[in-house]
């Protein structure tokens, strides 16, 4: 058309896709690589960490809970939103669970998990609706009904609580239960991911989460109907957290009214950690599961390298304050660079 | 309604749209015919009425009268969705891109094509990047995320996504603005080849001679009406700008004589690469100097890098023979240096606070007593200069967001009175005020200037330029192009040296 030297073609070998691709690869894999090296290292301490009939289980086991609400909060922060709610619908499902099997001895278990995470649905919905219509940021509007969920919970509760012989015993085994040596729970966790992962690649919809995340202004003049993605993330955000909380009543058998009490920070860490961006339009769900493992897997390996409680918290932050300064650092590093390679296309 | 028996039907039309903000009439009058394979330029000084024509014909606004129909047919946008569904597509100066996605999923956001189970087609969304850019024959690698790239290249891609849309209308909102010589004469072999391809095209914009290059027919508006439209091949620059600023200007502003003294702000060649260059200038005592220009010709920036709020890179700024040291705003402050910036909600009010503390916020320092204030002495200091500026609020206790926008602009002008400044900047002074209060801010002005003040006034309106400035300063990209007496000064030569590209801008 014009003078086709003033713009020479990038060569497809060095295409961003790859770079790019590969920089996104690596956030993922350098979480994974952080944990099995936290898992090696402490393998390497205490053999039973990993190796005892117990050990490998609970590695798997623990930290399924948080990738559950981890996901759900990993999706609200993509679209440049925050749930600080969700420790606290976990723990108002988790009683609610408990209540459900108490008021109807002979309930579906299947019949539980459905109204769990549709109670949690209701729950995340209203700070949806209250964050997309009434226009108010959502640290704010979740922050509130942190609140009120948990004083609900506590009023609702009060000194009362669930015991493991409230709930029946084919529940409780759900907890722990393993299938060719994966816990149920795991694999729970594992169906939730795949799913939601795939969605959040792969559709329009996800796309749009990334994109309202992305420049929500810009969302607004393409057309797309930012209210109800918002209110959706949202929802899930609340469903998940719902789901978490049948599954925290399955694992402990115990809930009172602190079930889930600072969840929503474990959360938000998770999906820092794996590399979900807090101002939203960038990161993955297997980032924020990743991060989520880690989390809950480096503070169960504290205490066996022998380091003291105190510290214990203090590595978490370190940990967090790490993943946010390597972001800062990649994506300064990732804008120099496709400034240099525009240059070098028009140079 | 007659139309020219021998052209087609239009693709667009718009006849008598209005549309007012509450007080505030946007545009009283806009027409505008758009013919498929043609390109149409919308021109006009700031605040003409192009950009609220924009935004209705986008779906952004909802004009309040008038007729709007597409090819034929009445519509009635009521989101930015339904226009471009009906076929419109708007580029903006800025593009709005989505900074972390590709370049393809920027093109395709919200109309993937989808397979099985609702997945999102990449291989036929990148192929189709790839023949568009192809067509548009320019190399952008479809997978790169938005970041980083040229306003140039961004700007392609906004044009990629209409002609994906297929859009029948296209129109750019002063895309040139921060274009390099090149990467306009890139955006022209585009425009031209979607002419080709009957689409119908608005080009608005301040460079006549882009105007006159790439379009066919010219509208002219002024004040928020529709003034004209000729062929291109019928008129000319003279007589296109005689159109666009065509009234009269002496009547509105009575500027008192002032008596010219000594330099007081002196600036020497001030650089900052990208922003202004070799930066001129002196304003003397009992002198209103006009800086004249184009929105985005650096006019603010100037002003905020003298006042120390902005870096400048070499250079040298002095009052009264005295250096004012750079980035250091509260030196030039107590250096007897004012800016009365542009934005009033923004940079020069507390909107939340009151009309007391606002006027003495520069001076809190001076009123403290052991550190501390109380609002009857705030009340009391203020209560000089409202008065004096004749502020119409019911108490100073009232809130500043709550006043008009004549008297919010004497509130700012009252706090920085209230340092005694020997020069004030003042950036357009005027800008979202009713005519009556108007004359009282320029009455002001000239007032101050008859008591020895030197003032440097920053004003996109010519009227009010040609009509308070002593000395005319023209900046167009960056540069001072052209100093003005007060007596050669005309709208004509002020708009030819705001508009007119140097030579050298085109390889």
């Amino acid at each position: 058309m014009s003078t086709p030297t003033m713009f020479t073609p990038t060569e497809p070998g060095t295409s961003f896709s790859s770079r790019i691709g590969g920089l996104a690869k690596a956030r993922e894999t350098g979480i994974l690589l952080a944990l099995l090296l936290v898992i090696a290292i402490t393998t390497i301490k205490n053999p039973a960490f990993l190796f005892s009939s117990d050990g490998f289980r609970d590695l798997l086991l623990t930290p399924s809970i948080l990738v559950i609400v981890a996901i759900g909060e990993a999706i609200v922060i993509i679209t440049r939103n925050v749930d600080l709610s969700v420790g606290s619908i976990l723990g108002l499902s988790a009683y609610f669970t408990g209540q459900l099997f108490i008021a109807s001895p002979g309930i579906p278990i299947v019949a539980v998990f459905a109204l769990g995470i549709l109670f949690g649905a209701l729950l995340g919905l209203i700070n949806g609706a209250l964050v997309a219509f009434a226009k108010v940021p959502s640290l704010v509007i979740t922050l509130g009904t942190l609140y009120i969920y948990r004083g609900i919970n506590l009023a609702w509760t009060g000194s009362d609580r669930i015991d493991p012989s409230d709930l029946p015993r084919a529940f409780l085994r759900l907890g722990t239960q393993t299938i060719l040596g994966i816990p149920v729970l795991t694999l729970i966790a594992v169906v939730v991911l795949v799913i939601a992962a795939w969605y959040m690649k792969n559709t329009r919809g996800g796309r749009e989460f990334y994109a309202i995340g992305s420049d929500p202004g810009a969302a607004e003049l393409y057309g797309l109907k930012v209210t109800q993605r918002v209110l959706v993330a949202f929802l899930v955000s609340g469903a998940l957290a719902g789901l978490a909380g049948v599954l925290y009543a399955a694992r402990y058998g115990t809930v009172n009214a602190q079930a889930g009490l600072g969840f929503e920070l474990e959360a938000v860490g998770a999906a820092v950690i794996g590399g979900v961006a807090i101002f939203g339009g960038s990161g993955t769900l297997w980032g924020a599961a990743f991060g989520a493992y880690l989390l809950f897997t480096i503070n169960r390996a504290l205490p066996v390298l022998g380091i003291p409680d105190f510290w214990q918290r203090a590595v978490v932050g370190v940990l967090i304050i790490g993943a946010i300064v390597l972001d800062r650092v990649l994506a300064l590093r990732q804008s120099r660079k496709l400034i240099e390679a525009r240059d070098e296309d028009h140079g | 309604m007659s139309q020219p028996a021998d052209r087609r039907t239009p693709t667009l039309e718009l006849r008598d749209v209005s549309k007012a903000f509450g007080q505030v009439i946007a545009l009283r009058s806009g027409s505008l015919t758009l013919y498929p394979g043609s390109i149409h330029a919308l021109v006009g000084e700031n605040g003409a009425g192009k950009s609220t024509l924009v935004k209705i014909i986008a779906g952004l606004y909802h004009r309040d009268s008038g007729t709007f129909e597409l090819e034929g047919q009445p519509v009635d946008f009521k989101s930015t969705a339904e226009s471009k569904a009906a076929g419109i597509a708007v580029i903006y100066q800025e593009p709005t891109l989505f900074p972390d996605l590709s370049v393809t999923e920027n093109i395709f956001m919200g109309r993937q094509p989808v397979g099985r189970f609702g997945r999102v087609d990449r291989k036929a969304m990148r192929n189709e990047v790839r023949e568009l850019m192809a067509g548009l024959g320019v190399k952008i690698d479809p997978d790169r995320p938005a970041e980083g790239l040229s306003i140039a290249d961004q700007q392609i891609i906004e044009i990629a996504k209409a002609i994906s849309l297929d859009a029948k209308v296209l129109i750019m909102d002063e895309p040139t603005a921060a274009l390099s010589g090149v990467e306009v004469e890139r955006l022209f072999t585009v425009a031209r080849s979607l002419r080709d391809e009957d689409r119908a095209l608005l080009f608005i914009s301040h460079r006549f001679d882009e105007v006159f290059d790439l379009c066919d027919t010219i509208t002219v508006m002024r004040d928020g009406t529709y003034i004209s439209t000729d062929a291109a091949s019928d008129t000319s620059v003279p007589e296109i700008v005689r159109r666009m600023v065509g009234r009269d200007v002496d009547e509105l502003f009575p500027k008192q004589e002032a008596k010219i003294g000594d330099p007081l702000l002196v600036v020497e060649n001030l650089n900052m690469p990208g922003v202004f260059h070799d930066i001129d200038f002196t304003v003397r005592s009992g002198e209103i100097v006009g800086l004249a220009g184009l929105v985005g010709a650096g006019r603010s920036e100037v002003a905020r890098a003298i006042f120390g709020v902005d870096p400048y890179q070499t250079g040298k700024v002095t009052l009264e023979s005295k250096t004012v040291p750079p980035n250091n705003p509260s030196a030039a402050m107590s250096m007897g240096l004012a800016l009365v910036p542009e934005d009033r909600r923004k940079q020069g009010l507390v909107i939340d606070s009151t009309v007391g503390r606002n006027i003495t916020t520069a001076i809190r320092r001076l009123l403290a007593k052991f550190g501390l204030i109380t609002t009857g002495m705030e009340n009391e200091s203020a209560q000089v200069w409202a008065s004096r500026l004749e502020v119409k609020t019911r108490a100073l206790d009232a809130i500043a967001g709550t006043l008009s926008g004549g008297n919010q602009q004497k509130v700012v002008l009252g706090k920085w009175l209230a340092t005694k400044p020997r020069v004030l900047i003042i950036d357009e002074p005027t800008r979202g005020i009713d005519v009556g209060t108007k004359a009282e801010v320029h009455r002001m002005m000239s007032e101050l200037a008859g008591q020895g003040l030197g003032i440097l006034m920053i004003s996109s309106e010519l009227p009010e330029v040609l009509g308070m400035a002593d000395r005319v300063l023209v900046m167009r990209e960056g540069r001072i192009t052209a100093e003005l007496d007060r007596k050669d000064a005309d709208s004509e030569s002020v708009m030819f040296a705001a508009t007119h590209a140097a030579e050298e801008s085109y390889a």
